[in-house]
């Protein structure tokens, strides 16, 4: 019998996660946040798959990035069996790196997003309007701190893992500081422990295209007929150049030209990258709130693991969690050599950690689009994960033989 | 639990050489076959250094800490003595500065361990010799032309370049490995009579 044809591709199995819909929490008391300002009620938008363990053993949270949401994977009610399905299928679904006939996998909006937990667009119980720019600033700690209240409520009180990539990855990084005795394992997934000044200068254009579109109105633009359509749409193309290498995008679009074989000499969108580039951003703002970009983007520019400490070396101890870590070759918004110097930080205080840079000509978004070569390093990463937390010993390191 | 898996003939005088409970880098760990046995068997802490992404998977899948690199760019991210012991089982030969990774081994490791097939063999010397023929063996098992290969040596010379690496010889185990390693080991006249060879080296 030919093995190949046995092998089973998981991640090629589309929407097998099946239908998932979105719940949501209200958070009890107060939410503090990092500037110190203090908002009530505040509201999660999570999904969950699989089942919980008796033992609250096998649950994994994964984290999205500047634009994702809680549909992780598969299917939402009452979709079409063809429809795009979440923004991470190829990862999440049985038989997948994060099975979940294996493992309980929650992922929530985060915190200042716009797909349901509160955030800018949020009605401000004191006002009775949204919030607009008058929302507290947020950062990936207050992010991970209402992930942290979700699965109290949930009733996981210890991570199996936490996995994240880009902002994601931030966030699983934080958990594991934060809170080092509820996470078990960690897969950093093509992100940093903190911007360099390039991605945080590519973060600033973006918002001030969309800060200095005159239909932005300073952040009150909701219900009004004029919208930050050209200052977000604006900024989710230069994002979008910043996700992409130089080599994927002459593989896609060369410099062809869209319409007609000749130039026009004129201003008009000519090239394929141009007409791309312009449809990315129109589909981006019928999905997207410009406020929850300021404030997704000023998130990861503040996020430094090192915070106030000496060094990253010295921020990180206490932290217990194991890690992958992955970079991906092409990735120039969140390069290899950022993830080595937390590689070489996470060795230096004993933790175990695995490091692997995936060859990919995608650029940073190879995290979306890569799935056989993550697979097969988060898959055993996750399932050994579980033979740890299972064994009689609990979630410490295997007991030598 | 992972299954016991088969180690080459050098692993296995390798593995008989850490202590219990030792703190183990491996250069080049392959599939972290011999790391996972050491952490099985001696209760060592272990982490590994791989360049290939196939052989880093079947790393994850053993559990084994793992790091990407180049071992020709140093092991700059490792701080000084952090290791009781590193290996470099069968990969000297293939490195492109060999000189670099035994320095950084001596600094990195208190002892280090090198094993390598040795070119001063007698069917080497043969093939060559009488032959005329660049020497395939079962200890270099690759024609001239597409062998990572590019840094033979032999036990003389390579006593040599640890003199001159700084390195102080503490045990040398010459031996010719068989078929599915029964290796036997080889007292008189090793650099002609053995194939393949493990030596034990620390900082002078």
């Amino acid at each position: 019998m030919d093995s190949t044809d046995t092998v089973r591709r998981p991640w090629e199995e589309t929407a097998s996660a099946g239908v998932s819909a979105t719940k949501t929490l209200v958070l009890d008391g107060a939410l503090t946040f990092a500037s110190g300002r203090t908002i009530t009620g505040v509201e999660v938008a999570y999904e969950t798959w699989g089942r919980l363990h008796d033992d609250g053993s096998n649950a994994v949270l994964v984290c999205h990035a500047l634009s994702g949401d809680s549909h992780l994977a598969g299917l939402r009610p009452g979709e079409d069996p063809g429809a795009a399905p979440g923004w991470w299928d190829v990862m999440v679904g049985p038989g997948k790196a994060i099975d979940t006939e294996r493992y309980f996998v929650v992922c929530c909006n985060v915190l200042g997003g716009c797909s349901g937990t509160t955030g800018p667009s949020s009605i401000d119980p004191a006002t009775g309007a949204p919030w607009g720019l008058r929302f507290p600033l947020v950062t990936i700690e207050d992010m991970v701190d209402v992930q942290a209240r979700l699965l109290q409520a949930l009733d996981v009180h210890r991570l199996l893992a936490v996995v994240g990539g880009s902002m994601g990855g931030m966030q699983a990084l934080a958990w594991a500081k934060r809170y080092p005795d509820r996470v078990g394992s960690v897969v950093a997934d093509a992100t940093t422990w903190r911007l360099g000044a390039q991605a945080i200068a590519f973060n600033e254009v973006g918002r001030r295209a969309i800060l200095e579109d005159p239909g932005f109105a300073d952040g009150d633009y909701y219900g009004k007929e004029t919208q930050p359509e050209s200052g977000l749409g604006i900024a989710r193309m230069i994002g979008h150049i910043t996700y992409l290498s130089d080599e994927s995008m002459h593989k896609k679009f060369g410099r062809r030209l869209q319409a007609s074989a000749d130039y026009a000499y004129d201003f008009v969108s000519e090239f394929q990258v141009e007409s791309y580039l312009a449809y990315q951003g129109a589909r981006f703002v019928e999905r997207f709130d410009a406020n929850t970009y300021l404030y997704m983007t000023k998130a990861m520019d503040y996020f430094d693991l090192q915070g106030g400490a000496p060094s990253l070396v010295e921020a990180l101890r206490g932290v217990k969690a194991r890690f992958l870590v992955l970079s991906f070759s092409s990735d120039w918004l969140f390069p290899t050599a950022r993830s080595r110097e937390l590689v070489a930080a996470l060795r230096e205080i004993g933790t175990e950690v695995t490091f692997a840079e995936i060859p990919s000509a995608y650029g940073h978004d190879a995290f979306l689009l890569e799935p056989e070569a993550q697979h097969r390093l988060i898959a055993p990463f996750l399932s050994n994960a579980l033979r740890r937390a299972e064994a009689p010993t609990g979630g410490g390191p295997v007991d030598p033989a | 639990m992972t299954p016991r898996d088969l180690l080459r003939a050098d692993q296995r005088f390798i593995a008989d050489l850490v202590p219990q409970g030792a703190r183990v880098l491996d250069l080049g760990c392959g599939d972290g076959a011999l790391l996972a046995r050491l952490r099985d068997e001696r209760g060592a802490m272990v982490r590994g250094v791989e360049i290939d992404l196939a052989n880093i998977a079947r790393c994850v899948e053993r559990d084994v800490p793992v790091y990407q690199g180049d071992l020709d760019e140093g092991l700059a991210d490792v701080p000084d003595g952090r290791f009781d012991v590193v290996i470099l089982s069968q990969t000297l030969q293939v490195v492109k500065r060999p000189r670099l990774v035994l320095t950084e081994m001596l600094r990195v490791g208190e002892r280090s361990v090198v094993s390598f097939p040795n070119f001063g063999h007698w069917r080497v010397r043969a093939a060559l010799a009488l032959r005329g023929r660049m020497p395939v063996s079962e200890a270099i098992p690759y024609s001239w032309y597409d062998t990572p290969n590019i840094h033979h040596t032999t036990l003389t010379d390579f006593r040599d370049f640890c003199a001159d690496c700084g390195a102080v010889i503490e045990q040398e185990i010459a031996f010719v490995g068989g078929e599915h390693g029964r290796a036997r080991v080889v007292r008189w006249a090793p650099n002609l009579r053995a194939d393949e060879a493990v030596f034990v080296l620390r900082r002078r």
